[in-house]
């Protein structure tokens, strides 16, 4: 294939002759330039039609160039692992080897089945076609949407995991530009030199903007060449970020800037020199939206015919990339603006076949210089229809009366292959509208600009309606140094000059949105508005009809806007035909808001370095290499890893619980409890404190004593529990439950700060200071006499006291409290001798063939003694009551400790509250699933009536039987009674409610 | 994303240092017990969801640990002053002619 | 097994130590001060026996503005809340320096041995800054991070104290348990500077 459209090479292109690049689209082997993107090089191989419509599913080519694109969009990528689903191909950059297919158009773009659906599709699918058609059947739906989304081709998700890294950065700057189009850089420049900390992005690969496709010449020379200058200064300066190739996605709440910068993009399909694409979040004390203006097209029958494109994309190619996409053009404007186009084709050697101005008459400069070239100037008149199908063959003009949408006069007819068209321009106000605030319609430009702003927010150029290259270089100025003053940098003056430019004096152009047809709009060809989803003129006037007024209601009904591109091509001429089909003015009618992202942003690059291991902090225990060691599985506590059960080789989990369990059972076992929460709690009125936030009393607990504490939030809920230790008169040791350990802190904080400052306490975290290892069953005291220099017996050291000695060396303070029933000591030791300890009580226990066991064992030998986990047997729904925990209530505490008020409220007072009891499955094999739900009747019809549900449930090795801790509605008077339990595979099961303590009721086993 | 004044760091920070703490200045009745089950309710569960200024606590979860508050516009979500525990706000919805 | 008592650091199992020199010419240096002292004060700034105390004990004063630090001979002390800091001292020394600590200070106030908690890891390097750029949210510059300040704030998903020590070396001070994700952390984001043990 030769590159037929790419011209001689002109002074201001931006594409590297000398690296010629190969690229493959739609299996098919082209050449395209460095520099280039796949559009312009597709444009330069003269391919026309590049995709099919999403609804009707009619040949498309390239429209635009720039992020505006609704057609080419593509999927790049030849791997499952890399490919890329809709990058517009206005956008992206060609490099050697890229591969690239339409995602629409189902089998291929030149024959397409689906087309068949769309030539007749006038009156098949006008909007609402798929609530209308699809509703009914419902149970249908789900096979519609298959076909449909196939038909559609919204492009394919990777089936691979994605080879490439991201990552984030973090910046604070003064004064952030997003765009670096002449207005951003005379602002950054202006800024910078103030000596602010600039940042300035931009979503091309150049800087420039605008500048970069246009002849307009800037103090005599290219405007290239101002932009160069302007980019060494600042890139010399050494307070300024320059960020190319970085899309400001997002303007978030107080000045808070997204920006996804694609740093490998351009250089290959995947290239590990660095991360693909980072996310830069910006804090700017002042942003400046400098993001200039989108041409707007016109509408007109078969407008989408490849070769109907935006005049200024069309000046761009040619200016920019050397590619002229046609032979001979008709260009249809309401401005003087738009004549550039036409010169820059008849300066490139093609025909211009005419020029159709919509306007009676001009007198600009412009006009003038077209005209002096001898090219055919048609005022009045407007392209009425667009021939040809695969590519344009020829239009129809007539002349049109804007004022009573008609044509009047006859139709001739001109031969041409390419329809450019300029309806002026539409500010960009995407980003202003991002943190809520409303557009504002400019008559002066025919044109949304962004409205009031609660952020430090200032708008220049392009974007405020300011269009003028002299207006908009000195807009930029003066708006850069305001920033920078309202930023504390520099008195708002600026030392730059302004260039020479010489702005050709301009006549004004014509509001006009949608050309008129010698038919009736809904019998006319149809006049494309949204490209992307196939939104006509006629679709938007019949929903008017139809009685969606509200341009939010338009959007829905007739998916203006919804697309990709989220309307930035189509949403002002949709709002301005909705409004004159309703007779209102377009600010009457409003406008939609845009959000983030600006264009769409990969996964990839929101989740930046936070995957796979750095997905959530992993959390270890200062042993965890021994548990690695020994064949621990791990579970997941909060973010901590803690070891499950310690598989033998060749046991299941099933076989190892059992042996952990009788091992602690009938010798000795090892639990690494480092993960618990432990605060230290200081201070005089340390004890008070407790009693107000613990329901049992502490006022007695003399130095040397632990006592089991439960919490309840204020409206009596258990939502945590734990060992409380006094250490001295003023000084006591909590511990939580590992899950509850942060947020246990924070709430005796809550209460200290904001209700009892005058309370004289202090909480610090002692968690990780701490490794913490239980040993727990009746060798236990065997174990720790070995290594410990203190007298443990039972007269020594009785069950619930604490001591300090030293373990293997080590200072260690040994709490004797047990969560299982056995004989238990918990060694605390400075973390740093953890492994050290932990290694040493291994040693000595050898002999007692000393068992560690994990997360499981524990469950099942606390599950056997009735004692609760807080988050299993309760779920914030739970009082004490419920638990039948009455003892640990205090009854005589003189202040109304948190949660005591809530446990009269009428509610908590019910006797069918549900409550915890212990089950007894009828068949002692059986495990009941945890979670079941419990009826008390098994004959019902469904849906049953369910009285409550399993919290816990194990099969006891010790004890030979299942067995489970449940809820149940009044459980506790129903003791002995029956229960069913209904479960998912349609069987029902019968078990008995009785004691939540199966094991050692008396709890002689702890006390030995 | 919010940019917060911690009025203990004295320095603006990152919303993310910080984690919401729900409506302020509600203040735990002296005595519960003698309160009806209505008023304890009015204590435990009602909350403003006012449209416009919000007095609210705030924890610098990151940072120094301690709850403060905030007044900030659920509209606009600006953020008009943030002021130590135990302070009353110097900026009110009354006085700014909003209910 | 010997009799000798082994003391391990939260990157014990990093092995910081058999990287040291493998990589020079890092963008990054990383460096562990393990097993220093580190000691959780609270107090009340407003009450000058306490800090007089603190003066007699330490050697240094408290440092009482918001961020700031202080550095004397025997300990060096950071801000953290304005009734909080963090002593750090020389390793082993812990115990007796909050001894004296029990023993000098009068009134409303604690202290927590939490040495077994943290370790300070010492970062520095030419790329530094930008592997913190990628870390943190709070603004690096010097004028709103001068030398000596200490702020506590997220690292990745973690959290952190920053103490900066020069304009190119910070210290981060990091709970033990989460420190492997942060080792994990840097590795990760100092790749494209070069990473270099010391």
């Amino acid at each position: 294939m030769t590159q037929v459209n790419r011209v001689a090479a002109a002074a201001n292109q931006h594409i590297n002759r000398n690296r010629p690049l190969t690229f493959i689209f739609n299996g098919k082997t082209y050449q395209g330039y460095e520099g280039d993107t796949i559009a312009s090089a597709l444009l330069a191989n003269g391919v026309d039609v590049i995709g099919r419509s999403f609804k009707y599913s009619r040949p498309r080519g390239i429209i635009t160039c720039d992020s505006q694109e609704p057609n080419a969009i593509f999927q790049v990528g030849s791997t499952q692992a890399t490919t890329i689903p809709n990058p517009r191909a206005t956008q992206t950059e060609l490099y050697q080897g890229l591969t690239a297919s339409s995602t629409n158009g189902w089998p291929n773009v030149d024959f397409d089945l689906m087309a068949g659906l769309g030539k007749i599709g006038g009156a098949m699918m006008p909007p609402g076609f798929y609530y209308k058609t699809f509703m009914y059947p419902q149970s249908l739906w789900m096979s519609y949407e298959k076909l449909i989304r196939k038909g559609a081709g919204l492009g394919c998700s990777p089936q691979q995991p994605d080879p490439d890294e991201y990552d984030k950065m973090h910046h604070h700057c003064d004064v952030m530009i997003v765009g670096a189009g002449p207005a951003g850089l005379a602002a950054a420049l202006a800024a910078a030199e103030t000596g602010a900390r600039v940042i300035i992005s931009d979503e091309q690969n150049e800087f420039g903007g605008h500048l970069l496709c246009s002849t307009q010449a800037i103090d005599g020379q290219l405007p290239s060449l101002w932009v160069k200058d302007i980019v060494d200064k600042l890139t010399t300066m050494g307070n300024v970020l320059l960020l190319p190739r970085s899309t400001v996605f997002g303007y978030y709440d107080h000045n808070l800037v997204g920006i996804n910068e694609r740093r490998t993009d351009h250089l290959g399909e995947h290239v590990t020199t660095s991360s693909r694409q980072r996310v830069h979040k910006v804090r700017a004390k002042q942003v400046i939206l400098a993001t200039g203006a989108h041409e707007r097209p016109l509408v007109y029958g078969n407008n989408d015919v490849p070769g109907c494109m935006l005049a200024n994309a069309v000046s761009t190619y040619i200016n920019r990339y050397g590619v002229v996409p046609g032979n001979e053009l008709v260009l249809m404007t309401t401005n003087d603006n738009a004549y550039k186009t036409a010169i820059d084709w008849h300066q490139a050697g093609r025909k211009v076949v005419a020029i159709v101005d919509t306007r009676t008459t001009s007198n600009g400069e412009l006009v003038q210089q077209a005209q002096a070239l001898g090219i055919k100037v048609l005022f009045g008149q407007g392209v009425i229809n667009v021939k040809g199908s695969k590519r344009v063959k020829g239009v129809e003009v007539a002349a049109i009366n804007a004022e009573n949408h008609s044509v009047s006069s006859a139709i001739s007819h001109y031969s041409c292959d390419t329809v450019a068209s300029s309806g002026g321009w539409s500010p960009v106000i995407h980003l202003s509208s991002h943190t809520g605030s409303r557009p504002v319609w400019n008559d002066d430009i025919a044109g949304f600009v962004p409205g009031e702003t609660v952020q430090q927010q200032h708008i220049c150029g392009g974007l405020s309606g300011v269009y003028a290259l002299s207006n908009v270089i000195s807009d930029g100025f003066k708006t850069g140094s305001t920033a920078a003053q309202d930023a504390g940098k520099g008195d708002g003056s600026y030392a730059s000059i302004l260039p020479l430019i010489n702005d050709p004096q301009e006549d004004p152009a014509m509001a006009l949105f949608h050309i008129p047809h010698s038919k009736p709009t809904s019998r006319a060809p149809k006049q494309f508005v949204d490209y992307q989803n196939d939104v006509t003129a006629a679709g938007i006037e019949l929903a008017n009809r139809e009685g969606f007024e509200s341009i939010e209601h338009v959007k829905r009904y007739t998916a203006l806007g919804f697309g990709t591109d989220q309307g930035k091509l189509g949403n002002i001429n949709g709002m301005a035909i909705t409004a004159k089909s309703l007779n209102k003015t377009i600010p009457e009618t409003g406008t939609t808001i845009f959000r983030p992202m600006y264009t769409p942003t990969t996964f990839g690059a929101l989740a930046g370095a936070d995957v796979k291991h750095l997905f959530d902090p992993a959390r270890f225990s200062a042993m965890h290499k021994w548990h690695l060691d020994n064949g621990a599985e791990f579970e997941d506590v909060g973010q901590w890893k803690r070891p499950w059960y310690f598989a033998k080789t060749g046991e299941t989990m099933q076989q190892a619980l059992e042996r952990e369990c009788l091992a602690t059972r009938n010798s000795v076992g090892i639990l690494d409890a480092s993960t618990l929460g432990k605060i230290d709690i200081q201070g005089k009125d340390a004890r008070e404190f407790l009693n107000r936030i613990y329901t049992n009393p502490w006022s007695k607990l003399a130095v040397g004593k632990c006592r089991y504490g439960v919490m309840c939030k204020e409206d009596g809920m258990v939502f945590d529990d734990g060992v409380t230790a006094c250490l001295g008169e003023n000084r006591f040791i909590m511990t939580t439950t590992t899950g509850g350990a942060a947020g246990v802190l924070q709430w005796l904080e809550l209460w200290h700060q904001t209700e009892w400052p005058e309370l004289e306490v202090y909480f610090s975290t002692v968690t990780d200071h701490w490794s913490t290892m239980t040993i727990s069953g009746p060798n236990s005291r065997k174990v720790l006499e070995k290594i410990c220099d203190v007298d443990v017996s039972n007269d020594n050291f009785r069950y619930m006291d604490w001591i300090e000695a030293t373990v293997a060396g080590v200072k260690a303070r040994i709490f004797r409290i047990s969560f299982t029933g056995e004989l238990s000591f918990e060694i605390n030791v400075q973390a740093n001798y953890g492994m050290h300890t932990w290694q040493a009580v291994m040693a000595a226990g050898q002999e007692f063939d000393i068992t560690p066991y994990g997360t499981e064992t524990m469950h099942i030998l606390r599950a056997e003694k009735g004692f609760i986990i807080v988050g299993q047997d309760t779920d914030g729904s739970v009082t004490p009551q419920d638990l039948d925990m009455d003892w640990v209530v205090g009854k005589k505490k003189e202040f109304s400790f948190i949660g005591k008020r809530s446990w009269t409220r009428f509610d908590n007072k019910r006797d069918d509250r549900k409550q915890m009891v212990g089950l007894k499955p009828k068949d002692p094999k059986f495990v009941l699933p945890e979670g079941a739900q419990i009826v008390f009747e098994k004959d019902q019809p469904i849906p049953m009536t369910m009285v409550g549900h399993v919290t816990s449930s194990y099969y006891s090795a010790c004890m030979g039987y299942s067995f489970a801790l449940a809820v149940v509605k009044g459980g506790i008077s129903r003791k002995g009674q029956s229960v069913f339990l209904p479960l998912s595979d349609g069987t029902t099961v019968e078990a008995e409610i009785c004691s939540p303590v199966f094991y050692d009721p008396k709890g002689d086993r702890q006390n030995v | 994303m919010l940019l917060i004044h911690c009025p203990y760091c004295e320095e603006m920070r990152e919303e993310e240092e910080f984690s919401p703490a729900g409506q302020a200045h509600i203040v735990r009745p002296l005595d519960p017990e003698v309160l009806s089950d209505e008023e304890w309710a009015r204590y435990l569960f009602f909350r403003k969801n006012p449209r416009g200024l919000h007095h609210e606590m705030w924890l610098h979860t990151h940072g120094c640990r301690k709850y403060f508050n905030v007044t900030r516009n659920t509209v606009t979500y600006q953020i008009m002053e943030s002021y130590k525990m135990g302070q009353q706000p110097s900026v009110t919805a009354s006085e700014k002619g909003q209910s | 097994m010997s009799n000798s008592i082994n003391m391990e650091s939260p990157l014990h199992h990093a092995q910081l130590d058999d990287l040291v020199g493998q990589s020079g010419d890092g963008g990054v240096i990383l460096h562990e001060a393990k097993f220093l002292g580190h000691l959780n004060l609270r107090g009340n700034s407003q009450d000058p026996e306490f800090l007089a105390g603190i003066k007699e004990v330490l050697g240094v004063e408290l440092p009482l503005s918001a961020c700031s630090s202080a550095k004397g001979e025997r300990a060096q002390i950071m801000w953290l809340a304005p009734d909080e800091w963090l002593i750090v001292v020389a390793s082993g020394t812990e115990h007796d320096v909050e001894k004296k600590l029990r023993l000098c200070l009068k009134g409303h106030f604690a202290v927590s041995d939490i040495s077994g908690a943290q370790t300070i890891l010492e970062l520095s390097g030419i790329n530094v800054i930008d592997l913190l750029k990628k870390s943190t949210g709070y603004d690096l510059h010097l004028d709103s991070f001068p030398i000596g300040k200490v702020i506590g704030t997220n690292f990745a998903k973690a959290g952190a104290h920053i103490l900066r020590l020069e304009k190119n070396k910070f210290q981060l001070v990091v709970r033990r348990s989460f420190s492997d994700y942060i080792w994990l952390w840097i590795q990760q984001g100092s790749k494209e500077y070069g990473l270099t043990i010391t």
